[in-house]
């Protein structure tokens, strides 16, 4: 047959290992059955995963493109598509196409300047990709901040390499946070927003957000009112999608839609398209 | 220009069929149109539209994408796509000529929907002037002519014989394949009759409907205009405006086992249904006013601002004519346009 590809046709991709993260989160590492990586991504880029029979949904990939072994993908489970995967083994196949989206301008905006991420629960999974990329190519950006919350420690994603490795980084902060005072626990107990307002950033900084639309809206005002304008501002949406590019129509918000034109926004493009994401 | 009496339009179809499958619009048992395949006595409806637009035919209601076969652990992926055959769609009005532009600006921009392109790549498009006008029609209010409708061949039917006029290449192919039967003719026929559908166009009751208060960049001004309250309270979202509209092309990917493996389908979707941006963490659309709004602001605002000013809309008529609670968007229109 001699038909041009089309993106709607995944490859297969194999589970390499599962980490369990959280009592709801787990992290996959997905390859080829040839044992490579599925696709080149770049920070902030996304994935359409599925299981034939069960469905497929649109994942970001957690780790950062300077993996070239593998891919990984922190995924809660929430639905259909989720749970099925929470209960797959090492060996199982599933279907893998992307990469989706637009990713985060690490190469050119964020060159050169303090980055501060903000997470909050599986919000970090994006966000993860970016501090990894970031950390792998240390000597291109400045200080690097990150605040991240959880309802309780055990919610905590990627709690191991935060404490082992972004913890013990040169010029690298991290600033952790839990809802509720918990036995066990030494850090700060409060909400991400409250505590980004307690740290109180100076404003010299590139901000990442990504977490629950609520945290999302909180922290971000708190950022405007530290005197943070939106344009020093990015996050990363999620709405339901089917195609990926732009033609289901499922993502469409005002004139753009999520899978092609985000799902990567600066803030003060997000106050261009009606509220409704 | 090429003439054939309409005595002879069964001896046309008979040649075009012979090497191309031919869609034609054919009475229905309920007085409805509906395009379909032409065989050996089948009779071409003399009715002004179909109910279902002729969308169908390149992106169909339900289509199988892929399949696969899994065993254990492991899965096959099978690509099951084929070459579309090569057809011939017959009488088609302006309007829906002109709904195949929008779709191609959606499946044809980068990355190709391949299973659309390759039914585009392999059909011939006949389009027929429109004559007798009904009064849910408004394409001239998007800028379309029915009296000179596009596709591949434009063709006008009087009372006693058509005519065609070839715009493309694939049009002159087409022609030259039927040049037998046809015969050589000067336009005076075909200019009396389109001098007689302007009259008739312009008494139409849409007639002064215009886009002035639409088009891209509108968004902020009319997002929170009080017509998507007001005229959402009746919608029952049923979604037949999606799938009677010639431009809707919103879709769903859904799987099917079969119990020898899974096929993995497209099929129509609709923003008017709730379950539309229902996902694990919510619901951005939660009420039927927000999802009434989608489909008109889509229409009106983010299609022509993502495509160069070209409106979602064809002013076919079908939502007109269809919806069970008289809703539609020429109402919207009207509405925000302020009354005349």
């Amino acid at each position: 047959m001699n038909m041009r590809e089309d993106t709607l046709i995944p490859k297969v991709g194999v589970i390499t290992d599962v980490r369990i993260d959280t009592p709801d989160i787990k992290t996959f590492r997905v390859v080829t059955p040839d044992g490579k990586k599925a696709f080149d991504h770049r920070p902030g880029q996304c994935a359409m995963l599925s299981i034939p029979g069960v469905g497929e949904a649109m994942f970001s990939i957690t780790s950062s493109p300077t993996n070239t072994e593998y891919m990984e993908f922190s995924i809660k489970k929430c639905g259909c598509v989720t749970e099925w995967l929470h209960q797959a083994e090492v060996g199982q196949q599933l279907t893998i196409r992307g990469p989706y989206g637009n990713p985060f301008p690490v190469d050119d905006v964020f060159a050169g300047k303090n980055m501060l991420f903000i997470a909050g629960g599986v919000g970090l999974a994006p966000l993860r990709s970016v501090i990894n990329y970031c950390r792998h190519y240390r000597d291109r950006y400045g200080d690097i901040d990150i605040v991240y919350g959880s309802r309780s420690k055990d919610d905590l994603l990627d709690y191991k390499e935060i404490i082992e490795e972004w913890s013990n980084d040169a010029g690298v902060k991290v600033h952790l946070t839990i809802d509720n005072p918990q036995e066990g626990w030494n850090g700060h107990v409060g909400f991400v927003p409250n505590y980004v307002k307690e740290l109180n950033f100076d404003t010299n900084k590139t901000a990442v957000l990504c977490g629950p639309p609520i945290m999302i809206k909180f922290t971000l005002e708190g950022l405007c009112s530290m005197g943070f304008d939106k344009t020093q501002i990015y996050t990363t949406l999620e709405l339901r999608m089917k195609c990926g590019v732009g033609k289901c129509g499922r993502c469409n918000v005002g004139s753009k839609y999520v899978c092609k034109d985000g799902p990567v926004f600066r803030c003060d493009e997000l106050d261009e398209l009606p509220d409704e994401y | 220009m090429r003439k054939l009496s309409l005595e002879n339009i069964n001896k046309l179809f008979a040649a075009v069929a012979e090497d191309k499958t031919l869609y034609l619009p054919v009475d229905q048992s309920d007085g409805s149109a509906k395009y379909s395949k032409w065989a050996e006595g089948t009779v071409w409806s003399n009715a002004l539209n179909t109910v279902r637009s002729p969308k169908d035919l390149f992106f169909p209601q339900t289509e199988d994408l892929m399949e696969f076969k899994t065993e254990g652990k492991n899965i096959e992926v099978i690509d099951i796509r084929k070459e579309s055959e090569d057809f011939v769609i017959f009488g088609v009005r302006a309007c829906d000529v002109k709904s195949f532009e929008v779709l191609d600006r959606v499946f044809l921009s980068e990355p190709v929907d391949s299973y659309y392109a390759s039914r585009r790549e392999h059909a011939v498009i006949v389009s027929l002037a429109c004559s007798r006008p009904s009064e849910t029609c408004f394409c001239t209010t998007f800028g379309i002519d029915a009296i000179n409708p596009e596709g591949d061949v434009s063709a006008w039917k009087t009372a006693t014989d058509i005519y065609f006029k070839a715009n493309t290449e694939k049009g002159e192919e087409f022609l030259a394949s039927i040049e037998a039967l046809t015969e050589e003719s000067d336009d005076t026929a075909v200019n009396e009759q389109k001098a007689k559908t302007a009259d008739i166009m312009k008494k139409l009751p849409l007639a002064d409907l215009t886009t002035d208060s639409f088009g891209g960049g509108k968004t902020e001004e009319l997002w929170n205009n009080p017509v998507w309250d007001e005229f959402s309270q009746t919608c029952l979202g049923c979604g037949t405006c999606t799938f009677v509209c010639p431009t809707c092309q919103c879709y769903d990917i859904k799987d099917f086992d079969t119990g020898n493996g899974v096929i993995r389908y497209r099929c129509w979707d609709s923003c008017m249904y709730s379950e539309f941006t229902r996902m694990a963490h919510g619901n951005n659309r939660l009420t039927q006013k927000e999802r009434f709004r989608q489909r008109f602001m889509h229409k009106l605002v983010y299609y022509p601002e993502n495509n160069g000013g070209l409106f979602s809309c064809v002013g076919c008529g079908r939502c007109l004519s269809k919806c069970p609670i008289s809703m539609n968007i020429a109402k919207v229109m009207r509405k925000i346009g302020g009354d005349k």
